[in-house]
Order: C-alpha cells, then sequence, then structure tokens
C-alpha cells in the first residue's frame, strides 16, 4: 500500500460518499415533501370529514321525551294522564346469561308469573338494544333495595319514567285506545314519515282510539341535550339543551259522567251506544261493551291476559260502536217514513188493512209482522209507533230498493261518518247496482221487503244509526260527529265544523209526523211506553229488533228456545227533549231481544242523566268523584 | 477563572447551529408535553429531567475526542450483544415482550444500548478495512448489524429492530454497498415476499392487513391510527387553540405524551404549525448532513451520516404512522415524545455529531 495509491482512494472514495450523501438529502427531502402532502391532505383537504368526526366523538345527543298531552273529557275529568314511576329495565344484549339474571333479581324485589310472561312476549318482539321492562312500577321499598345492588347487575337499569293511566280503564277503553311499545313495523312507518327523529327517546306510540288518531299532537316534540363525554363515555359538561315540548292536551266532547251512566246501564248486556249533540256533532257517550283494560296494554301484554281477551266469546277488544255491522231493523221505519212522504208514495191520511202479514203480487210466500194477527189499520203515524211490519213491506216495494237507496243514503247510511278514530266500517245500504257487483245477481222483489224493516242485505254500525238519528233530530241539517274538541285549549276546526255538514232540506210537515209519531213511541201505545213510564221531558224514539238467524217459514221465533248468542239484538234510537233536541242517540244490546224491553231502558237512564242530572245508583268513578275532582 | 472563559470551555465543543434546532424542538416538547398531560406540571418536569441527563451525556460526548469513540466501540458492541443474549434468557417480561434486563437496582433496555453501538461498531470496522474494502468486508459488517437486530426482532420489538437496521443499513450505504446488490436485495425481497406470506398464519396476514387498513378493526388495534387521523385532520389549516384539542382532552387519543404526541401537536397548532415542526427537523437534519459532509475521517462520516438519517428516520417513522401512511410501530417522535432512554440515546447521538464537527473543526485551525 503506497501513500500515492491510498490518496487517490480516499479522493475517489469521497467523491463516492458525496455521491450518496446527495442521494440521502433526495431521499430525506421526498418523504419530508411526503409528509407535507399527508399533513395537508389530512388537515386542509379532508379536514371537514375529520372535524365532523371528531365531534361526533366528543358530543353525545340526549333525547329528552316530552310528556305526553293529557286527556280530558268536556268537564275537565282526566280520562288519560302520566305519572312518574320507576321501573326495573334489561337490555338483553348486554347480559350474557338473560335467565340467571332474571332470576338474582327475583330474588330482590317481586318478579310476578305476569311480568314475566310480558317479558317473554316483549323479547320476541324487541328491537336491538332495546331495554325491556322486567317489572314496572316500584315500589320506594323495592326501589331503595334494588340501587343499592345495582353495580352486580351489568346492563340492568332503573329508569324514571313517566307512566300513561288510564283512571277510568275499561269504560273508556274502546275510545282512548290505548299506547303501547314501539315495535318495528310502527318504527319503519315513522322511519318513512321522517318522524325517527322525534321518537329516538320515545318508547311509547298510541295503537288504537283516541290515543293513535291523535297521537302526532299528543306525542310533543322531543328535546335534546348535547353532552360533550370523553372517551370513556363519561359526561364533561353540557354544551347545549333544547328543552322538549310537551304533547297537546286533548279535551273531548265526551261527557265522562254519562259514559259511564250508559257503561252501567247496560249491565250484563254487550253492545254499544252513541250519544251525539244533534246541534254540533260533538260525541257525548261512545260505549263498546265490554270493554278491557287498557292499562294492561302499555308496557305489553302478558300472554295469559291477552288470550283471555282475544278468544273470550264476548269479543272485549272488539269496538262495537265503531266497527260492529248489525242490521238495524225497525230503527229503520222513521228514514223510511220520511222517503215514502219524500216520493209521495205515502201520504199522512192513506191507511192500509193489516192482516199480520204481506205477501208480493203472484207470490203466496207469507212475510211476517212481528205481531200475530196484524194491528189493523194502519196509517203512516201509527206504523211507527206500533212499528208495523207489514205497513213497511209494502212501503218499500212501492218505492223500489234503488230510491230506498238514494233516499237513506243521504243520512250516512253504507259510508263511513268520518269520525275522528281509525278504523271504522261503512255498515250497508244495499241496491241493485250492489247485489250485481257484489253477488253477479239481479235484484229480488222479495231483497226489497225484507230490506223495508231494516232487514236482508242491511247493516249499521251503532256510530252511523247514532248519527242518523241526530240528523233526523236536528231536522235534517247533519253535523260532523267527532270526539275531540279542544287541542291545547284551542278549539278543533278540523274535525268541529261550525257549518253543518250537510242540509237534507226536508219540509216541516214530514218532519212533524216522524218526529210526531216517534214521541208516541214512549207513550201508552208506543212499543217502548215502558221504558219511558213517568218520563219529565218530552222525547222521541223508536225500537229495533235485528234478526241474528233467520226463522223458517211457518215456524214462530222463540227467544227460550235459541241459544244466547243467536238470540235477536235489540235497538233503540232516541232524541230528547223532542222539541228542541239536545241529545241523539243509538243503543244496541246484543241478543237482548225487544229493543223496547232492554234497549229502551238503558237509553232512558242516559237521558235522564244527561237532561235531569238523574244518577242510577252505583256509581262509582266518575260521577261520584266529579266534585272532588281538582285537576 | 473568570465567567466568559468558562463559558468558552463550556461551549468549546458544542455546536451553536445544531444546538439551536434541538432546543427548538425540544421547547416544543415541553409546550406539547403540558397540554397532552392535561396540564400537568409533573410529566414536565420530568421531560426537563430526561433532557437535562441527555444534554450531560452529551456534553461528555461531544467533549471526547474521536479515537476515543473508535476505541470504544468494540467494548460496547460486545457488552451490548452479550446483555441482548443475556434478555433472551434471563430478561424480564414486561408487556408480553422480553426487553428488560435486571440489574438490581434498574430495568435496562439493551436494545437501547444497540442504537448506538451498532452504527459505531460498524463504522469503526468500515474505518479499519478503509483501504482495502471487499465483498467480504460487507458481508461482515451486514452480519454485525443482523445479530442484534434478529435478536431484538425476536424479544420482540419491532419499531427498535427495524430503527437499528435502518441505522445500520445507513453505514452499509454510506460505505458504498453497490447499487447491484442494494437492487439484488430489493428484488429477492419482492420475489420472497408472496412466498413468506403464504407461509403466515390466518392471524399474522389479518395483522398485517390491518396495519395498512386500520378500519379493519376500527374499534380494537386500528382505534389508535383513527383516533390519530381524527386528531390530525381535525386540526385544521390553524390548528384548535393550544390546550383546546377536543381528541387529546377528552381522552380519544391514545399514548398522548409519547407514541402519539404529533397527533396532538397537530391538533392544536394544525397545518401550519406542521410545517413549522417539519421546518425544525429538516434544520436538524440539515445541520447533520453538513456535518457529515465536512467530516474528515472515513469512520467520522459513516457515523455523522447514520446518526443523521436515523433521526429523521425516527421522525418519519413516528409522523407517518400517526397520520396514517406508515403501519402502527412503537416508535416515539425523537427529542419531543416524553422518554428518558430515547431522550438519552439521541442526545448521546449528537453528542457524537457534535464531537465530530467541533474536534476536527479543531484540527484544521
Amino acid at each position: 500500500m503506497t501513500p500515492h495509491v491510498e490518496l487517490k482512494n480516499h479522493q475517489r472514495e469521497r467523491y463516492l460518499f458525496s455521491l450518496r450523501l446527495i442521494f440521502c438529502l433526495g431521499f430525506v427531502g421526498v418523504l419530508l415533501a411526503i409528509l407535507v402532502a399527508r399533513t395537508f391532505y389530512l388537515q386542509v383537504w379532508k379536514h371537514d370529514y375529520f372535524d365532523t368526526m371528531a365531534e361526533s366523538n366528543r358530543i353525545f345527543v340526549v333525547p329528552i321525551v316530552p310528556n305526553r298531552g293529557v286527556i280530558t273529557d268536556r268537564n275537565g275529568v282526566v280520562l288519560a294522564r302520566n305519572y312518574a314511576g320507576y321501573t326495573l329495565e334489561v337490555t338483553p344484549d348486554k347480559v350474557p346469561d338473560l335467565n340467571a339474571t332474571i332470576d338474582e333479581i327475583g330474588k330482590l324485589v317481586e318478579i310476578k308469573p305476569k311480568d314475566l310472561r310480558r317479558f317473554k312476549k316483549l323479547m320476541s318482539e324487541r328491537r336491538s338494544l332495546q331495554t325491556l321492562p322486567v317489572k314496572t312500577r316500584l315500589t320506594d321499598e323495592e326501589l331503595a333495595r334494588f340501587a343499592t345492588q345495582l353495580y352486580r347487575f351489568p346492563g340492568v337499569e332503573i329508569k324514571a319514567r313517566l307512566f300513561r293511566e288510564y283512571p277510568l280503564s275499561e269504560t273508556t277503553s274502546h275510545l282512548l285506545g290505548y299506547i303501547g311499545r314501539i315495535n318495528q313495523q310502527e318504527l319503519d312507518e315513522l322511519e318513512k314519515q321522517d318522524l325517527a327523529a322525534n321518537y329516538m327517546g320515545s318508547d311509547y306510540i298510541g295503537k288504537t282510539g283516541i290515543e293513535q288518531r291523535y297521537e302526532k299532537e299528543m306525542h310533543g316534540v322531543t328535546g335534546m341535550e348535547q353532552i360533550e363525554v370523553d372517551a370513556g363515555g363519561r359526561a364533561v359538561r353540557m354544551l347545549s339543551r333544547t328543552p322538549p315540548q310537551s304533547g297537546k292536551e286533548l279535551k273531548l266532547t265526551l261527557d265522562a259522567g254519562l259514559q259511564e251512566v250508559a257503561e252501567q246501564a247496560f249491565g250484563d248486556y254487550r253492545g254499544a251506544m252513541v250519544a251525539i249533540d244533534p246541534t254540533n256533532g260533538e260525541i257525548l257517550s261512545f260505549v263498546s261493551k265490554p270493554g278491557y283494560d287498557p292499562n294492561l296494554f302499555i308496557d305489553g301484554i302478558d300472554t295469559e291476559s291477552w288470550d283471555a281477551l282475544n278468544n273470550s266469546p264476548d269479543v272485549p277488544l272488539n269496538n262495537r260502536a265503531l266497527r260492529g255491522q248489525y242490521p238495524p231493523g225497525s230503527t229503520i221505519k222513521p228514514f223510511m217514513a220520511l222517503a215514502g212522504q219524500h216520493y209521495e208514495a205515502r201520504a199522512p191520511g192513506f191507511s192500509i188493512s193489516d192482516p199480520g202479514y204481506y205477501m208480493l203480487p203472484g207470490s203466496s210466500h207469507q212475510y211476517r209482522d212481528w205481531k200475530t194477527g196484524g194491528h189493523g189499520k194502519v196509517d203512516l203515524f201509527t206504523s211507527i209507533v206500533v212499528s208495523c211490519d207489514t205497513y213497511y213491506y209494502g212501503l218499500a216495494t212501492e218505492l223500489g230498493i234503488d230510491r230506498m237507496h238514494e233516499y237513506l243514503q243521504q243520512f250516512g247510511f253504507g259510508k263511513r261518518t268520518g269520525i275522528d278514530l281509525e278504523g271504522e266500517v261503512s255498515g250497508l245500504l244495499p241496491s241493485s247496482e250492489w247485489k250485481m257487483k257484489r253477488y253477479q245477481q239481479i235484484w229480488y222483489p222479495g231483497d226489497t221487503v225484507s230490506a223495508g224493516i231494516g232487514q236482508g242485505y242491511n247493516l249499521v254500525t251503532p256510530l252511523q244509526l247514532a248519527f242518523a238519528t241526530a240528523t233526523l233530530a236536528n231536522d235534517g241539517v247533519a253535523y260532523q260527529p267527532h270526539l275531540v274538541k279542544e287541542i291545547q285549549h284551542a278549539p278543533e276546526e278540523q274535525q268541529a265544523a261550525t257549518e253543518p255538514l250537510f242540509d237534507l232540506q226536508i219540509p216541516a210537515e214530514h218532519l212533524k209526523l216522524v218526529k210526531g209519531a216517534m214521541q208516541a213511541v214512549v207513550k201508552p201505545g208506543g212499543t217502548a211506553v215502558g221504558a219511558f213510564w213517568g218520563v219529565e221531558y218530552p222525547v222521541a224514539g223508536k225500537t229495533g229488533t235485528a234478526q241474528v238467524i233467520g226463522v223458517k217459514q211457518g215456524e214462530k221465533y222463540d227467544a227460550d228456545k235459541v241459544s244466547e248468542y243467536n238470540r235477536d239484538h235489540a235497538w233503540f234510537i232516541a232524541f230528547a227533549p223532542a222539541d228542541k233536541p239536545r241529545i241523539a242517540l243509538a243503543v244496541l244490546a246484543e241478543n237482548g231481544g225487544h229493543g223496547g224491553s232492554t234497549a229502551a231502558p238503558i237509553a232512558r237512564k242516559v237521558l235522564d242523566y244527561y237532561l235531569l242530572g238523574k244518577k242510577p245508583k252505583p256509581m262509582q268513578k266518575v260521577v261520584e268523584k266529579a266534585g272532588a275532582e281538582d285537576d | 477563572m473568570n465567567l466568559r472563559l468558562l463559558r468558552q470551555r463550556f461551549m468549546l465543543h458544542l455546536d451553536p447551529i445544531l444546538l439551536s434546532g434541538l432546543g427548538a424542538l425540544l421547547l416544543v416538547s415541553l409546550l406539547v408535553l403540558y397540554s397532552a398531560s392535561g396540564g400537568n406540571e409533573m410529566r414536565v418536569l420530568g421531560q426537563l429531567g430526561n433532557i437535562a441527563i441527555g444534554f450531560v451525556a452529551l456534553w461528555i460526548v461531544a467533549n471526547m475526542p474521536l479515537h476515543w469513540l473508535m476505541r470504544i466501540a468494540v467494548p460496547i458492541y460486545v457488552l451490548g450483544m452479550l446483555m441482548l443474549v443475556g434478555v433472551a434468557l434471563f430478561g424480564e417480561i414486561s408487556h408480553g415482550a422480553r426487553r428488560w434486563l435486571n440489574l438490581g437496582f434498574m430495568n435496562f433496555q439493551p436494545s437501547e444500548l444497540m442504537k448506538v453501538a451498532v452504527p459505531l461498531m460498524m463504522a469503526w470496522y468500515f474505518e479499519k478495512h478503509e483501504a482495502t474494502l471487499t465483498m467480504k468486508n460487507y458481508v461482515i459488517a451486514t452480519l454485525l448489524l443482523l445479530m442484534p437486530v434478529a435478536l431484538i426482532l425476536r424479544q420482540p420489538d419491532l419499531g427498535t429492530s427495524i430503527l437499528i437496521a435502518a441505522s445500520g443499513f445507513y453505514v452499509l450505504f454510506l460505505a458504498g454497498l453497490s447499487w447491484r446488490v442494494i437492487g439484488g436485495l430489493l428484488v429477492t425481497a419482492a420475489a420472497s415476499a408472496p412466498f413468506l406470506w403464504n407461509m403466515l398464519h390466518d392471524y399474522q396476514r389479518h395483522r398485517i392487513l390491518m396495519l395498512f387498513d386500520p378500519s379493519q378493526d376500527a374499534l380494537g388495534k386500528g382505534y389508535h391510527t383513527i383516533q390519530g387521523m381524527i386528531a390530525v385532520g381535525s386540526g385544521g389549516l390553524l390548528g384548535k387553540g393550544y390546550m383546546q384539542g377536543t381528541q387529546t382532552h377528552l381522552d380519544f387519543l391514545p399514548e398522548r405524551t409519547t407514541d402519539f404526541i404529533f397527533a396532538v401537536y397537530s391538533e392544536e397548532f394544525g397545518f401550519v404549525g406542521n410545517l413549522f415542526l417539519l421546518g425544525l427537523f429538516a434544520f436538524v437534519i440539515g445541520r447533520g448532513f453538513m456535518i457529515t459532509a465536512n467530516a474528515s475521517t472515513y469512520f467520522t462520516r459513516l457515523m455523522a451520516g447514520s446518526i443523521t438519517l436515523t433521526f429523521f428516520t425516527y421522525a418519519f417513522v413516528n409522523m407517518g404512522m400517526v397520520s396514517g401512511i406508515l403501519p402502527v410501530v412503537g416508535v416515539p417522535l425523537p427529542l419531543v415524545s416524553y422518554g428518558g432512554t430515547s431522550m438519552l440515546t439521541l442526545l448521546l447521538g449528537f453528542g457524537v455529531l457534535m464531537s465530530i464537527h467541533t474536534h476536527q473543526r479543531l484540527v484544521k485551525t
């Protein structure tokens, strides 16, 4: 190794090293540029995106559930209210062994078999991460006992909630309906309507009745609390708070006292009654018997109670006033009498001689009158008072089904009244056109005969008949039947139209005759005299009997031989005071037999209470407490 | 002895330019640590202590004549290797890795020592064979590198082994390892990748994939990366303001004072702050390159180049990892993250740089 060579090597090596160093410098420069580009991308280009993510990291939105609107009757009697209470709730997704947990809870607080059954039912229809109540309405003692042990139960929490309560229970069940836990289908529907955000914290939704129809008004607007949380989910501070807006208070047109009187007047009868103020369409009473306890449904009904309600032969869940369809029977006669005069088929002075049956020309088939042997000489007035079937067989034949249809449909038969409840059915007012469409059959003269006395194909709901009666009572001027009087102290304008729905322009003398005859119905010689003996106000009424099973030619109907559920339905329609009606009603007693003996007494009690303030003896809930009620 | 003389004597072997760059980075560190720890003065004081110790080491090393460094290269390397073997046999296990050696009075992490010892040893080796470098010398130098790297990888400590491998590779590269060999190595690595991939277990493959796509495991391992990126991105152009970072102060960021301190800084000072910080790093690295370029001997050039490039590698790997372009390996941000050992190692390295710079300056004059 000579110094010369070493020096040369040294220079060359230094040169090579410099090249390498420059390369490194470039390498460092490129990587630094990449870092600058990357931070630019994150901090400037995608800033909004990451800013949103950072905000959603730290901001937690807690919904504040609004108080549901209270429902009162027209006098301020509370029909649906909220009360604060504690529930024990489980989030099944967060509990490793559900059964063991519930057993453990059961050692601390009593879990009734009913609670367990309800819980199982809720489990089967729950949404994911939903909390389900194991035990509602904890007592103070249970609350204290469980609170100290809560740490042992992950996924179990005590929640303070507002509970819905229906103080009148079954008395108002079919009218108010009930709220219940929101199911998946309802959730989907809310999402479709863009309302899901407003239900973020809500567990309940109106399922039937007023609760369902006025859900939007009563639910209120959900409030929000924006809370800053740390990574562990602990609240650090509150950022903002939008208070919830309570749901609106509903004041119904209903008279709770009247409702209770009516319900009790039914005694053990199944049936329905609707009472309307004919001057404005306000529904004063809306009864469907039997009712049910709506409070059972709020937190999910247990299977046993559900089966009991659902399988009962009395069908307590069926809203008979709204959805029950029955032949109107003889209650159709006052309307037929108006039709007869309208088409000038019957002059008031004209009378027939009733042998107790009617035969179509050229036929030997006898259409029997309810009274064997007949009523003798019968004119239009008498035909209503004694409810002569033969008279109307003839009248109907003379009018023909299509004119009957044309006239009667004006009173709202065969179509929905448009009451503010969901699920109303339309009844059936037949016509030849309808029969052809429905059965591809022509209309037979015999069909008309039975239609004349409200049998045959005719079907009405108690609500429809009450509406028609109110229209008649108010001289043909009809108002929309409705249940809600005020929403949050403001008159409900959509339903309570100040303008009449329609005016039938019935000539005064036609009305005078029919109304006079209806007043005679409750007087000696009339079909409802027994029920209205000694009545202190002028009242107009009409009895009716709706056949459940047909009676064969040559046989006689005998109530004792027919099983209870096949007996005739009893109808009574009425309005009072007859000269200036303030109330019109229709009463149906299912399988009650004769209208005069079962339905009319119910109507009497209702009218006595409404017009005179007479209280039947055992009044428990509203009527007795009405004085003490101060909210 | 008057004060001026004392100051002169003290500053004699320090490089004021490099020192000012280091000082600025250390000030940033103290500032960010205070925020990252949620206003905890103890963390700041602790870091000040780390800096003090590191600075003493820097001063001592800077004042060491270069031939001393040459002399201690082999003993330190041998000692380090012995300790690594010791760790493998009797090491303390913590967090699932065997990295620490219990010395009775303290737990010592020999891999930290190797961060300095490996390039020192390799530079010493190349200096020794400077005149007669053949392929054999490169192979031996590579073995000197791979032995400690393999032992550290087995601990396992991926981050440290990558950094040591990088520091050794820089020595090889600067020592003139031929491009053909480098190219050959790259081709071999690329070619064997699919083969190696097939040899991996499913869970290992999953982990590797996860490194490149953290959203696949957003609540598990990917959580750190995602939260880091959110912190950086939400900082925006100007940042959320000092002590105002929500990701930082509401605990969303993991490892705030150590591996993810860059996210804290980015969140609070924004893109403009990042440009400043990258500028500081570039300044220090630039000064390192100048010292390297001016170094007089083969040994010092290799040492200075390796130290400078390794420092840059630390910074790049950390910032790349936090901003989501590199997989998460536990590498702190040099001089900024909290930590005594890494501070000591880094300042020791800068001490070597200063020694190289000042001793040859004395030689020249």
